[in-house]
């Protein structure tokens, strides 16, 4: 019963490789967007208005609670409708680092709320600045506990990717349809696409859980 | 067009998309919780096979997307015979990768049960099964109930995907609205509010609610 | 706090006499709950000042005023002739901004019970980011700085490592040093001694001793350890319910308690030993 074919899918490897580049690419800038933006909306609901920290935390909770593949249309059409012309790759790298970033901001508010009082209360004692006392004292010690939900995020928004081919973004996915529409084949590749994400996923959930037990004791913490 | 406009022509359409969209997520979670349940206890079973067997899967649907595997569902599994219908394929797909993930709700649920429970059970003879359903398992749905309010929620996200193998819910509705009329705020801006209600004011409260009632029967409250 | 509450208090204290602290009528309170309640207290250049008293009398948030951990409810405190909680706008006093706060709070340092190092950085870089980034100290002599007043507190060997490594006493020892690194005029110490285990208590008292009887510093201490507060303090307050109950000279204080409640309180600790 099983059809599959050796000589088609070395055939097609080729271009699966590349755009397991373009997945890669599009999942570390993604990230690269999202950790950066994360830690503004964790920061952001850290201001004395209120107001603006209940925007904020709305904001977030918007964007976590409705689907990314939405998010990803609502961008790349929408924004023209402004006057804004966007790449399917700029759309997709904006929808996918906001969706995440407000994930990570979820990560980062929980590993901040556990630094302890007495840290703040050093830092006024020594007189540093808030800014400084965030990135020199606050944030370092917010990052190891973060770390874990950080990974699983990175590992998130790889199997998340393909959900950019809906735009036209030529990451594995859309490969994978392209090589399915071209020959009439699907076995092949979306069984090699899913073999391709396991081999990606697997070994990067381990590197994750290596890397986080090293910081820690590099850091001099428990 | 103004958004009334917009809403009196194609509120309807939006409308039938959201009670599909509302079905497609109440069928999965079933199944999901159904896999869940299975999966996790498979998880802890002695027996290598079984719980080597629940690890393959529970990592195979996590380590690859929701994506791949309703493709592969839908587009593979017929040459092996086994064809789904589109809505049959979306569910499917959906519950048994939300599944994987809500296995291993269950199975630190489980873990996290005192070890004195366990004994106590032992303690009045209990068989390893009826310890399990009777004084494990109703602790242990307290413990992750609050994990499967985030599941769920992940869960109707993950339902939108069925809309590229052409299941008519709400997503796959406004796409072809926004293809036809180019409003794409109006479109899709609504759809993003209609999945937020149903988050935050649909499925949110609700497992507020069945965790209070849980509560109140496990006598914990 | 409504600007008519402070007509009374001068904008800045002058003349040779004045308080290196002055505590002018200052009330704290959570709610309705009274912490403290129109405390005078003056400092005087020099003097090491002893809190005593049972939990709950006030004490520690005396000095966590003085560090702006906590905000005041009323009256005006003053430092080194400043207001700290306020700031001069013409001839009256108006709620001090970050800047005045910043700018004043900069002449107090402070060692806590939990000694709130910071985890992720050396004994010698807690001792530096200080000095480094708030004084804008070039960074070779704030370190120069450092290892002298690690050495100081004996710890110039672990000077390279970080607070988990080291015990109580050596954390302790440590943040004493980088307190002083910023070069304050006034030390808190807040109950430095209580988390420690009772055979490490020494070195950090001897360390304490070693600055009365070397530097010129003016000290706030609240601590449980009556011996060592009767020997190096120049005075003791004794607080009770959130006023100074009784206060004068360690000797005047343990061996003639003039109040009932001042009696009690030390039968009571006198016992507990």
């Amino acid at each position: 019963m099983l059809d599959w074919r050796w000589d088609f899918t070395l055939d097609i490897l080729p271009r699966l490789l590349v755009a397991t580049g373009n997945t890669l690419l599009a999942a570390g800038l993604g990230y690269a967007i999202a950790i950066v933006l994360g830690l503004v909306l964790a920061l952001a609901q850290r201001t004395p208005s209120r107001a603006f920290t209940m925007i904020v935390r709305e904001m977030v909770e918007f964007i976590r609670s409705t689907p990314l593949v939405l998010q990803i249309f609502f961008v790349f059409y929408v924004a023209p409708q402004f006057g804004i012309r966007l790449s399917p790759w700029t759309a997709g790298m904006i929808a996918i680092g906001l969706h995440y970033a407000a994930y990570l901001s979820e990560v980062y508010r929980g590993g901040l709320d556990s630094v302890p009082k007495g840290q703040w209360e050093a830092a006024t004692s020594l007189n540093l600045s808030t800014a400084r006392t965030y990135f020199r004292v606050i944030i370092p010690q917010a990052m190891p506990p973060s770390l874990a939900g950080m990974g699983n995020y990175l590992v998130g928004i790889l199997k998340d990717t393909p959900m950019l081919s809906v735009i036209g973004v030529a990451e594995l996915m859309h490969t994978a349809n392209a090589i399915g529409s071209e020959t009439y084949r699907f076995l092949e590749p979306y069984t090699m696409v899913g073999v391709i994400f396991l081999a990606l996923s697997l070994p990067t959930a381990a590197a994750i859980r290596l890397f986080e037990a090293w910081l820690r004791r590099k850091l001099g913490m428990i | 067009m103004s958004y009334l406009e917009f809403l009196s022509q194609y509120g309807d359409r939006i409308l039938s998309g959201t009670l599909v969209t509302i079905v497609l997520t109440i069928l999965s979670a079933l199944l999901a919780m159904a896999i869940a349940l299975a999966a996790g206890l498979m998880r802890m079973s002695r027996n290598f096979f079984v719980r080597a067997g629940a690890t393959v899967y529970i990592e195979i649907f996590r380590g690859t997307s929701l994506l791949v595997q309703l493709y592969w569902i839908f587009f593979v599994l017929p040459l092996f015979g086994i064809t789904l219908e589109k809505f049959t394929a979306g569910f499917v797909a959906v519950g048994m990768n939300l599944g994987a993930y809500g296995a291993e709700l269950v199975r630190g649920a489980i873990l996290s049960v005192p070890k004195g429970q366990w004994e106590a059970a032992q303690a009045i003879n209990m068989t390893p099964t009826k310890r399990m359903l009777r004084i494990i398992l109703p602790q242990a749905l307290l413990i992750m109930l609050p994990s499967w309010g985030n599941l769920l929620i992940e869960l109707l996200k993950g339902t939108a995907l069925v809309a590229l193998i052409a299941v008519a819910d709400l997503m796959f509705q406004v796409k072809q609205i926004n293809g036809t009329t180019f409003m794409s705020a109006e479109s899709f801006g609504t759809a993003l509010v209609i999945y937020y209600i149903l988050a935050r004011f649909m499925i949110t409260p609700f497992m507020r609610w069945l965790e209070r009632f849980m509560q109140r029967k496990l006598g914990r409250a | 706090m409504r600007e008519n509450d402070l007509t009374g208090y001068p904008p800045k204290l002058e003349g040779p006499d004045r308080p290196m602290v002055r505590f002018a009528n200052v009330t704290k309170s959570y709610g309705s709950l009274t912490v403290l309640d129109s405390l005078d207290l003056d400092v005087a250049e020099g003097e090491m000042v002893t809190i005593i008293g049972p939990s709950g009398s006030g004490k520690t948030t005396v000095l966590r005023m003085l560090m702006t951990l906590e905000t005041i409810n009323g009256g005006v405190i003053y430092v080194d002739g400043d207001p700290l909680t306020h700031m001069p706008q013409g001839d009256r006093l108006v709620p001090a901004n970050r800047r005045h706060v910043r700018q004043i709070r900069s002449k107090i340092g402070m060692c806590f019970q939990q000694f709130n190092l910071f985890p992720h950085m050396t004994a010698l870089e807690n001792c530096m980011e200080g000095p480094v980034h708030v004084l804008g100290m070039p960074k070779k002599d704030a370190q120069e700085r450092a290892e002298e007043l690690l050495a100081m507190v004996g710890m110039a060997d672990k000077r390279d490592q970080h607070p988990s490594r080291l015990s109580g006493g050596q954390q302790q020892r440590v943040a004493i040093a980088r307190a002083l690194a910023m070069r304050p005029k006034v030390m808190l110490f807040d109950e430095v001694t209580s988390a420690l285990d009772p055979e490490v208590i020494g070195e950090v008292t001897n360390v304490i001793r070693k600055l009365v009887s070397e530097h010129n510093l003016t000290m706030l201490m609240v601590t449980h350890q009556m011996g060592f507060a009767r020997d190096i303090s120049d005075r003791i307050c004794f607080f009770y319910g959130g006023r100074i109950e009784e206060q004068g000279t360690p000797d005047e204080l343990f061996n003639h308690p003039q109040k009932e409640r001042t009696q009690q309180f030390l039968r009571a600790v006198k016992e507990a030993v």
